[in-house]
């Protein structure tokens, strides 16, 4: 336990330390979750926007 | 590589290599943590603080190497036309401000306890916020058009424009006198830095490096299909 203590106290410095660490994991996971997200609702705006065009195609047939 | 300005195939080779990227991404950036944090010795003169250093250090390599892919892509968008180039620019350009944002505050965080200052106005720190702007101007910029390809154009311009930011970040530390440390690891003669402490270093960067490739491709792909989105409206509009 005391060194865990230890580890998270970094020298004292442990504030700034973990801070810029989550700062950073932040970050990257906010960007890939965004992008997840934009590319999946664009994907599936383009699978039934093409859906539609199919259903349109074959009432004209 | 003028084979992958085709969307189809390019969409074909990224979505081969995405899930090798993002595997690789995680076991680099694990043994990366994990040397960063318990695998390296303290600073013998900046002690625990030191360790910020193995995010704040890939974090400015990738905001000016993500600058320098953008500007790339957009050159080749105006000069030759490439349909991919624009998508890949535009792709780019959020995952750079954040590396940069990473950049920034991680420096803030470590200025406090080794400068006793969170921000100084001297000419690296002052170089990287307006590589920030930058990126910012591009992102507001290449979204300012109703017609996506005006867009492209003027957003492309401004990164041509913004390149003459690189350098100067680059040699800021040797041009003017300023607070910050200058280069230890891409220096002519060799990287002044232990192992023990580059280890870390050079894994962090390269899990920086797949994460910024995993998180492009996904991006591109979204592009392309709002792209493809795009273009089957206005056919269905015209009828």
């Amino acid at each position: 336990m005391d060194r865990l203590g230890e580890f998270l106290a970094m020298g004292g410095y442990g504030g700034y330390v973990w801070a810029a660490y989550l700062i950073a994991a932040a970050v990257l996971a906010a960007l890939l979750i965004a992008s997840l997200h934009s590319v999946r609702g664009q994907e599936a705006r383009l699978a039934a926007l093409r859906q539609s065009r199919r259903s349109i195609a074959e009432d004209d047939a | 590589m003028h084979r992958f300005a085709n969307p189809s195939r390019f969409l074909r080779a990224a979505n081969a290599v995405l899930p090798w990227c993002a595997g690789l991404t995680v076991l680099l950036l694990a043994a990366g943590l994990y040397f960063a944090l318990l695998g390296s010795p303290p600073d013998y003169q900046q002690g625990e603080t030191v360790r910020i250093m193995y995010i704040h250090v890939p974090s400015a390599w990738m905001a000016l190497f993500v600058y320098g892919c953008m500007a790339a892509a957009s050159a080749s968008a105006l000069i030759w036309r490439h349909p991919l180039a624009d998508l890949i620019a535009k792709s780019a350009a959020p995952i750079g401000a954040g590396f940069t944002l990473i950049c920034l505050l991680t420096g803030s965080l470590w200025g406090k306890p080794m400068w006793g200052a969170w921000w100084v106005w001297d000419a690296r720190l002052t170089s990287v916020l307006v590589l920030f702007f930058l990126y910012l101007g591009y992102i507001a910029l290449v979204n300012a058009f109703d017609d996506p390809v005006r867009g492209y154009r003027a957003a492309g311009i401004l990164a041509l424009v913004g390149v003459v930011n690189l350098p100067i970040i680059k040699f800021s530390v040797d041009w003017w006198n300023t607070l910050h440390q200058p280069a230890s690891v891409m220096r002519l003669d060799g990287p002044a830095i232990h192992p023990a402490m580059l280890w870390p270093l050079l894994l962090m960067a390269g899990g920086f490096m797949l994460f910024f490739v995993t998180v492009l491709i996904l991006r591109v792909r979204g592009e392309i299909a709002a792209a493809k989105v795009r273009n089957l409206q206005l056919s269905l509009a015209r009828g």
